[in-house]
């Protein structure tokens, strides 16, 4: 109290009055909590990440180019470095092998990357985290990536086995070790990373060098630029170089397969941190709206009486508006401490995938002052015309109690004369119909519960269709095997020899780089048989494209990356064998789920390429009685490259980010259920507010508690019933503009939602209103009866 | 008067004595009710007349089953209202007896017919709304919602209401407060035939001196206590009544 005496009047007022209605304004504060914790929590993440990010590639000196070649002698650097523009140039022998690790079945893939004999690698530095530094005396010495590692429990001094080149070798773990260039470690051509199945390995030059014949040769360079250079000059003059000897492309930053995915990634947090947030204020700004304007219309007498004593409209306005925004403030700093604290929990998520030498957190005060001031400035939104109606009224009419309302029959009963709802049916028909635009609000209040909780429920339904489609439709095969080499077509029958083997398709890889005009892009182009059946192209419906006899089947995605269209030529710059370039129609786009996607029919490839019936891969399915004894062959197959393994990827999909996923959107359904509560209960109050006299003269008149909680919950059900198929439908769009947002060259996911998401949703929200209703009720038993006759509002 | 009462046969609906109330408000205590000795009889019409502040609508709200007396006894019949429960109480009230405010209270999503059948629903044997509404002169204005009616057909209307379920007694708390004379005595017409033609037992709170012509009794309350009982020996008619 010796705080408050030395507030202003108006201000002590404030306080009192929020506390009268504190049960609402709690309410409203957790729907606004709930928006701002979601912003500083995936913002927060944006930021440190984005600032890790940055740090480590500067620090690492992550090279700004990358090129990978069949063999280029040693000198060409040298010609490298003197291309205009670039300032450091680093080449290397890069491999991938199949290893054998200690209790693991199925091969995993490794790749060798090569390091200085002496000192460290000019570019792309390699952290060591554990242990030590290779011996350059000792050529089965390696470091390896810190993700394999902890997936196979592995530490220094423990081998894993690899066969290289056609021998098999023993590599001894000495050091763990992290690069730039795998902070996201993904194998190539497979769409989740899977720690357990791929891993980095550092080797010694020389000894890299003499297991695959590239003694004073290298097969990969990177390049950093200096200030001012042109990237696509030097990618242009780079490529020109290299073509002699293999070159397969050369690709900028941008596109390296690990800073693709974490800008990706970081474009995705940033994305949510503003639109997750943006519904659940707007449904803040609502909910204020809706319980101001009705705790104003309580204080017209207060307003009358203040503005006959002589205050000014301005200063009451900002009076009441202040309540609003000490509701506001009150969520916001409550947001901003559980932001900070999940996204730190969050950011601990984001170090399984992102391996960062260090991620920490940091909630910087741009992004807490922005929540902040992001959620008054709604609040004072929502309150503004709530405000600025009730202190229009002059002095003289606000002190005359508010006209008496005026009823009518409902339509039910002007429509049908037969038709004879109960009385209590009656009060709230009518009711509902005299105000039909509060009751539409509190309706839309209600549905807009019903929509946040649906849209996050249904990303569920959106990671599932999205695992049905890539596993069931898309990839029916049980494993892939890729060659180290492209090989004839009849290699297929070794592969189909192997144990275990039911059925066996060939597929053939190319890298190409596909251009029109300006726009260009270096991908795989993938050819597949006619009539395939293992490895097939379907669109967003599931349903499967047949390929055209002739042209390239492009994503649509590529397409608008590239700018083209049916029936236009692109040209087809094979990265591989003779490198031939040629023209090639594109046949169609397909709408597909999965990043950028080319196709076309295998013979057809094999024509362009000039190679005939060659292959490098073959999808197959196994016996899975017989799996292992399939694995334990194809293992030491010195032709193979590597397995993809559908059932694994799934286990690993599942188990890594699914539950990543998975504890965001639990995440969102918390959130969205508080704002349901809020929505329901604040409707629930405001209608008891506006009831309660009558209420109070029933339970005189000798009506029951239940039968007048049936009078005012009534309302509560029908504003709820409406609210239910208006939110799946709120949600619907809700759903779309997201996904529509999220779609990146990554996913292109479609909005999905089963019918038990929409039930979910409605039930949970029924389950709010329940609560709400109970809550209220209570209030009911308290209800003053002697109090409320005699006053009149 | 009361042995005159008594010795017409008449039976006490509301037999209190020595009745306390004491309302806890915050750190003061008003001692609203001070020891209050009251009785009503059947058929009766009883003025309860005092200043504000003189504890007649407390006396009033605890005959009505609104409130407890912190001490003391009420008898409703043979009825101790003293230590029926929340739910004993409503029932009471639902069946027995019959309220009219002050400021109506009538819903106004409901037309004049249907808040009387709002308790006509809810009770054994009502009379029919409508004979309700004539009964007070409202024959003609049964689908009127309140809105459109004026404060004193509003007031008939919640009469209408009351005496619907043919409660044993009616209790008014300041029925013509809100009106003017005309208006007022049209609502004190309403009550005077109520009570002549149905022999409800009626308590009639005001602070109007005027209305107390009309009672068979007059129970003057100030400060909590009963300051003084006067039998009118000749009851006027609401219509002679000047204020």
């Amino acid at each position: 109290m010796v705080t408050l005496a030395r507030l202003r009047l108006l201000d002590r007022k404030l306080l009192r009055d929020l506390w009268a209605m504190k049960g609402q304004a709690l309410a409203i504060a957790a729907v606004i909590a709930a928006g701002v914790t979601m912003y500083v929590t995936y913002l927060s993440n944006f930021d440190s990440l984005q600032r890790t990010r940055a740090a480590y590639y500067a620090e690492a000196r992550f090279a700004d180019v990358f090129a990978s070649l069949t063999r280029a002698p040693a000198w060409l650097a040298g010609r490298i470095a003197a291309i205009p523009g670039v300032a450091a140039v680093d080449t290397r022998v890069v491999a991938d092998v199949t290893l054998t690790v200690a209790g693991m079945t199925e091969p995993a893939v490794g790749r060798l990357i090569s390091i200085p004999d002496r000192g460290a690698p000019g570019l792309n530095s390699v952290h060591l985290r554990r242990g030590r530094w290779i011996d350059p005396a000792r050529p089965d010495e390696v470091l390896a990536s810190e993700r394999f590692c902890e997936a196979h429990g592995l530490a220094p001094g423990d081998a894993v086995s690899a066969v290289i080149n056609g021998r098999y070798r023993r590599l001894t773990i000495v050091g763990v070790a992290l690069s730039p260039e795998y902070v996201y470690a993904i194998r190539p051509g497979e769409i989740f990373p899977d720690a357990r199945r791929f891993g980095v390995f550092w080797m010694n030059r020389a000894a890299l060098g003499a297991a695959f014949n590239m003694e004073g040769a290298f097969n990969d360079v990177a390049a950093a630029l200096g200030p001012g250079a042109s990237e696509p000059a030097v990618v242009a003059e780079l490529d020109r170089l290299l073509a002699p000897y293999g070159g397969r492309g050369a690709i900028p930053r941008s596109l390296q397969p690990s800073a693709w995915t974490l800008e990706n990634e970081l474009a995705q947090l940033q994305l949510f941190g503003f639109l997750v947030p943006a519904i659940f204020f707007g449904v803040a700004a609502f909910v204020l709206h809706v319980a101001l304007t009705r705790a104003l219309a309580l204080q017209r007498a207060q307003i009358a009486a203040m503005k006959a004593l002589g205050y000014a409209t301005r200063t009451l306005a900002w009076h009441y508006i202040k309540w609003a925004l000490v509701i506001a403030a009150a969520g916001a700093v409550a947001g901003v401490a559980a932001g900070a604290w999940l996204g730190a929990w969050f950011i601990t998520i984001y170090n399984e995938f992102f391996r960062f030498p260090v991620l920490s957190y940091r909630l910087s005060g741009g992004v807490a002052a922005q929540a902040v001031a992001g959620s008054l400035t709604v609040a004072a939104l929502g309150a503004v015309a709530a405000v600025r109606r009730a202190v229009r009224v002059p002095p003289a009419e606000a002190m005359r109690p508010e006209a008496p309302a005026r009823y009518r029959r409902s339509l039910l009963e002007r429509l049908s004369a037969r038709l004879r709802p109960s009385l209590a049916t009656r009060m709230v028909l009518r009711n509902l119909e005299r105000q039909p635009g509060r009751a539409l609000i509190s309706t839309v209040g209600i549905a807009f519960a019903v929509a946040v909780l649906f849209v996050g429920l249904a990303f569920i339904d959106v990671m599932d269709a999205l695992i049905n489609e890539q596993f069931t439709r898309v990839m029916r095969q049980d494993a892939t095997v890729a060659f180290v080499e492209p090989r004839a077509a009849r290699a297929i029958y070794d592969v189909r020899h192997l144990p275990g083997v039911l059925d066996a398709e060939p597929l053939r890889t190319v890298p190409v780089r596909l251009r029109a005009g300006a726009r260009a892009r270096t991908l795989a182009l993938t050819g597949l048989p006619d009539g395939a059946h293992l490895n097939r192209v379907v669109d967003r419906r599931g349903r499967a494209v047949p390929l055209p006899p002739q042209g390239l089947v492009l994503s649509e995605m590529l397409g608008v990356r590239l700018g083209v269209a049916p029936g236009d030529e692109l040209q087809v710059e094979i990265l591989e064998g003779r490198r031939p370039t040629r023209r090639v129609p594109v046949a169609m786009l397909v709408d597909d789920t999965l990043g950028l996607q080319a196709h076309m029919r295998l013979d057809e490839l094999g024509r362009l390429l000039g190679e005939g019936d060659a292959i490098s891969a073959v999808a197959l399915t196994l016996d899975p009685a017989r799996r292992d004894r399939f694995y334990d062959e194809v293992k030491v197959m010195p032709v193979v490259a590597g397995v993809e393994l559908r059932e694994a990827t799934l286990q690993n999909f599942r188990e890594t980010l699914a539950e990543h996923m998975n504890l965001s959107i639990f995440i969102n359904v918390i959130f969205a259920a508080i704002i349901a509560f809020g929505v329901v209960y604040n409707s629930a109050r405001v209608s008891l507010s506006e009831r309660s006299r009558e209420l109070a003269s029933l339970r005189v008149l000798g009506f029951t508690r239940a039968e007048i909680s049936l009078i005012l919950l009534g309302e509560l059900a029908v504003l709820t019933l409406a609210a239910l198929p208006l939110g799946a439908l709120i949600g619907e769009l809700f759903g779309e503009l997201i996904i529509a947002a999220f779609s990146n060259e990554i996913y292109r996911l479609s909005f999905v939602a089963e019918p038990a998401t929409i039930a979910w949703s409605w039930l949970i929200v029924s389950a709010a209103a329940a609560v709400s209703g109970l809550l209220v009720r209570r209030r009911l038993d308290h209800l003053d009866l002697v109090a409320v006759l005699k006053t009149q509002e | 008067m009361r042995a005159a009462s008594v010795a017409a046969g008449l039976e006490p609906i509301f037999t209190a004595r020595g009745v306390r109330k004491v309302y806890e408000m915050g750190e003061v205590t008003v001692e609203a009710l001070r020891g209050v000795d009251f009785d009503l009889f059947e058929g009766e019409f009883v003025v309860l007349l005092g200043p504000s502040g003189s504890g007649k609508s407390t006396l009033l709200n605890i005959l009505g089953g609104l409130d407890v007396p912190t001490s003391g006894e009420v008898l409703y019949r043979d009825h101790d209202l003293t230590v029926a429960d929340d739910a004993a109480l409503t029932i009471y009230r639902r069946d027995h007896v019959g309220f009219v405010f002050q400021f109506y209270n009538l819903i106004p999503s409901l037309t004049a017919l249907e808040n009387v059948a709002l308790v006509t629903d809810i009770v054994a044997h009502p009379m029919r709304p409508e004979e309700a509404l004539a009964l007070v002169g409202l024959g003609h204005r049964l689908d009127h919602f309140p809105a459109q009616l004026s404060g004193g057909e509003q007031q008939r209307v919640a009469i209408a209401r009351a005496i619907a379920k043919r409660p044993e007694v009616l209790l008014c708390d300041e029925p013509t407060g809100s009106l003017d004379i005309s208006t007022g005595v049209l609502v004190l017409e309403a009550l005077e035939r109520v009570n002549r033609e149905l022999g409800t037992a009626t308590a009639v709170i005001t602070h109007n001196a005027a209305i107390a012509a009309m009672a068979d009794r007059v129970v003057r309350l100030a400060d909590g206590r009963v300051a003084g009982v006067q039998a009118n020996t000749r009851k006027a008619t609401a219509r002679e009544l000047q204020w």
